[in-house]
């Protein structure tokens, strides 16, 4: 049998690699695409602003937009701080033992654990034991508790990154410890914070299953009144179009995901962005 | 025999690193108001005797130490609170350590820890310690500009500063030049002997002809012990030790 | 003063560090609570090897095999789709690639893994079941395949991060002094940087795995709702976690359906929780 040069292997082999790439990348971009074109005849100002009229088939689809608006800043309300704690914990008190050890696997456990799961939880504590029902408050607790590994991991990068040196400056002019993270940490850490968590919360306004139980409402005639209310919202609004309601227009359907997604986008954008500002700004 | 007033006594310590000694039973004493050169190869336990004298150590969860050191005749470890021995013992590091935000907020970093916030005392603390470290002149106009953007050895004087904001009593210099040039070095050189005046200085460094033109006492630390140590002309010329005269003649290091 | 307030901030820190064990325990034992209210009525044999799912029939059927197998089926697709694709995405991403090349694929990466899954299922729903169905002839699109399509890219983006920062930790070293001895760059790969690799590439795939099992939306609208056995991937299936979403709104609270529901949670935490530990066991291999 001849042998291939390697050489020639090579060329071959790099081409396969190549096309699955493309075989990956390309249907993302396509259906971005398609997303955009067939939803953007649907954007208007009235889409965007407007209560939701005939059943959803006509209308706007502002409750959605503001019962999102309202989860993000639950979660972000129950999140951050717990999160940002919790990393400060990691980062800066804990010691290489078997605590630290079990807490790492919690947090890569909340990160596994299947988002219809969550919203079981979120059902099971919140809604039922806690009594707060199907509302805001619930909606956000749950979505709070599965945004917490990715700000936490984040914020324990970013914390870990200041160097030691910081550290030892501070403690070498007499102050204490939380000072030290407060004044000599935490500052230079903040860019890893803020993107870690717009990523977290971006990802958390997207979920549809945890808020199914919890808080999502198919159709509400007035804006949400308290944290105890049921709030419509975009992904479950989107999903209830496509799926139960009939005779929808294919626009309205591309129009709703294609705000969810850009609002996704567009956030994601900003975390990139801050954090290349910061990185090209920064000084160590 | 304490003739002359002892700043800091040294008695019986021995420091480990995870069970791995690095200074064995030193015995000496620092006098107020001098310059004590520290001098030695590497691993000799010169720094980690340093980083003693202000509890920077307790930071390493393997340090363990025995022993007394004593500073103004209180034992640091019972007697001296620890947040209040760092502001009466300043250090100055090896590679020079601005943070990354302005020279004035770098100053004012002791002083707003301490609880100082008032903006007219601040200003004074700067002025002050500024002109102490010789580097007023040269930063005076650009106070709010960032610490990055001075020189090696601006940076270096700027640590120094920081250091005499708290008013300390003793200032720790470990290595301090290790990283500069010549002229720099003898900017911090001529800082440290005008300062002598007022505080009492540990200089460690491997750099003997520097520990000879500053110091008034050189100690030589060899492998974790304490060798020598005696006025600084009588180290360099006649040394009572064998190790010392090869350390200082160049025969080993 | 100060002393008295840095307490109450440390012990805050303190707390908020074992909040992820506390959440995860909570997690298990409101799941735990009302699922195995199930096992007073059906014993747990018949739930989880029963073949029959009829949750409104008089009596009742608990068994959630044909769910178990709807996963296992749709699972396995993704898993034979997106193992190969991801592996081949993240090499060339990782060693191949440079430039403004890497950077736009890794974009493209970063963008696949920020669409939500509901928009993915709804675009899937329109332009993927259809196509499915005109190319196999088949009398509905919603089917295993088609579901397994879907799940395979929702995968890749964790398979390939996770196995880039694998292959990123091999040394330079390794490839340098392979290079130097005359080797190609593939036969680098192949025989020195992947062996190194080996195991971040297995948590890869593992996590990968954990991800898909765990997919709710876009499995339930795209894979078609029969909860019967599948005998084929072009038949519809259902998974366990479409059928908690998708029956929960029906259910009265406190009810056996309620209990069933959360009873399939609890397997539902169970294998994820197994998944993602070995995984974890993985990671954090030394390297060979």
């Amino acid at each position: 049998m001849k042998r291939i040069h390697p050489k020639t292997t090579e060329k071959i082999v790099f081409s396969f690699l190549f096309l699955s790439t493309l075989f990956i990348i390309v249907p993302v971009i396509l259906v971005v695409f398609v997303i955009i074109t067939k939803g953007a005849g649907a954007l208007s100002w009235e889409f965007l602003t407007a209560m939701p009229r005939m059943g959803m088939r006509a209308g706007g689809i502002f409750p959605a937009i503001v019962g999102t608006f309202y989860l993000v800043m639950g979660t972000l309300v129950f999140a951050l701080p717990v999160g940002i704690f919790s990393a400060i914990y990691l980062s800066e008190y804990s010691k290489r033992n078997w605590l630290t050890r079990f807490i790492e696997l919690a947090i890569v456990n909340l990160a596994g654990v299947p988002s219809v799961v969550y919203g079981l939880f979120g059902l099971g504590l919140f809604v039922v034991f806690l009594k707060f029902g199907a509302s805001v408050l619930a909606g956000s607790l749950t979505l709070a508790v599965m945004s917490l590994p990715v700000i936490i991991t984040a914020s324990r990068e970013a914390l870990q990154s200041v160097p030691q040196s910081f550290r030892e400056v501070s403690y070498s002019l007499g102050a204490s410890k939380w000072q030290t993270i407060r004044h000599a940490v935490l500052p230079h850490a903040l860019p890893g914070i803020l993107t870690g968590a717009i990523l977290s919360l971006s990802r958390a306004a997207g979920e549809t299953a945890p808020i199914l139980f919890t808080v999502a409402a198919f159709y509400l005639p007035r804006l949400p009144q308290s944290i105890f209310d049921q709030v419509m919202a975009l992904p479950y609004h989107l999903y209830v179009l496509c799926t139960q309601v009939p005779n929808v227009r294919m626009e309205l359907q591309y129009g709703t995901a294609l705000v969810l997604v850009g609002l996704i986008i567009a956030a994601n954008l900003m975390a990139v962005v801050i954090r290349s500002y910061f990185r090209v700004r920064k000084q160590w | 025999m304490v003739t002359f007033m002892d700043k800091i006594q040294v008695k019986n310590l021995s420091i480990s690193y995870g069970g791995v000694p690095a200074l064995k039973n030193a015995n000496f004493s620092v006098r107020a108001h001098e310059i004590l050169g520290i001098i030695g190869p590497a691993n000799s336990g010169k720094t980690t005797f340093l980083r003693t004298l202000n509890r920077l150590n307790d930071l390493d969860p393997r340090y363990r130490c025995e022993g007394e050191v004593l500073i103004d005749g209180k034992d640091i470890y019972r007697k001296w609170d620890v947040f209040e021995l760092r502001k009466k013992v300043g250090m100055v590091f090896a590679l020079p350590t601005p943070l990354p935000i302005s020279i004035f907020d770098n100053l004012a970093y002791g002083p707003r820890r301490a609880g100082i916030y008032n903006r007219r005392r601040l200003d004074e603390i700067v002025e002050r310690s500024l002109k102490a470290a010789f580097l007023w002149e040269e930063v005076k106009d650009r106070l709010r500009e960032s610490a990055m953007k001075l020189s090696g050895g601006q940076q270096q004087r700027l640590c120094i500063a920081r250091t005499l904001a708290l008013e300390p009593e003793i200032i720790l210099f470990d290595e301090p030049c290790s990283g500069l040039d010549p002229i720099s070095t003898a900017k911090i050189e001529g800082a440290m002997y005008e300062l002598k005046n007022q505080y009492t200085l540990v200089l460690v460094t491997n750099n003997t002809k520097q520990a000879a033109r500053v110091s008034d006492r050189v100690a030589f630390f060899l492998m974790g012990e304490l060798v020598e140590i005696d006025e600084a002309h009588r180290i360099f010329t006649v040394p009572k030790d064998k190790r010392t005269e090869g350390y200082v003649s160049g025969r080993y290091g | 003063m100060r002393k008295y307030y840095e307490w109450v901030i440390e012990t805050l820190i303190s707390l908020s560090g074992i909040a992820s064990i506390v959440f995860v325990l909570l997690i298990c034992f409101f799941v735990l609570k009302e699922g195995l209210m199930l096992f007073r009525t059906t014993g747990v044999f018949d739930f989880i090897f029963g073949t029959r799912w009829y949750p409104i029939s008089e009596p009742p059927r608990f068994g959630i095999l044909p769910l178990i197998l709807g996963s296992l089926w749709v699972t396995a697709g993704a898993t034979v789709i997106s193992v190969p694709f991801g592996i081949a995405c993240a090499i060339f991403i990782g060693e191949i690639a440079s430039g403004w090349l890497r950077e736009t694929l890794k974009a493209g990466v970063e963008l696949l893994a920020a669409i939500p899954s509901i928009v993915l299922g709804f675009v899937g729903l329109v332009t993927l079941v259809p196509l499915v169905k005109k190319m196999f002839g088949l009398p509905t699109g919603l089917t295993a395949l088609s579901g397994s399509i879907m799940l395979a890219f929702m995968a890749m983006p964790t398979i390939v991060s996770i196995m880039e920062d694998a292959l990123n930790a091999v040394p330079r070293g390794y490839r340098e002094g392979s290079i130097a001895m005359g080797a190609t760059k593939w036969q680098t790969i192949y025989r020195i940087v992947l062996p190194s690799a080996s195991s971040g590439i297995i948590a890869a795939i593992m996590l990968g795995i954990g991800r898909v099992i765990g997919e709710t939306m876009a499995v339930m609208m795209i894979t078609g709702n029969a909860a019967v056995i599948p005998k084929s991937l072009f038949q519809p299936v259902r998974t366990m976690t479409a059928t908690i979403a998708a029956e929960m709104g029906e259910t009265v609270q406190g009810s056996d359906h309620y209990f069933a529901l959360f009873a399939i949670g609890i397997v539902l935490f169970v294998i994820t929780f197994m998944v993602n530990l070995l995984a974890d066991l993985f990671l954090h291999r030394k390297r060979i």
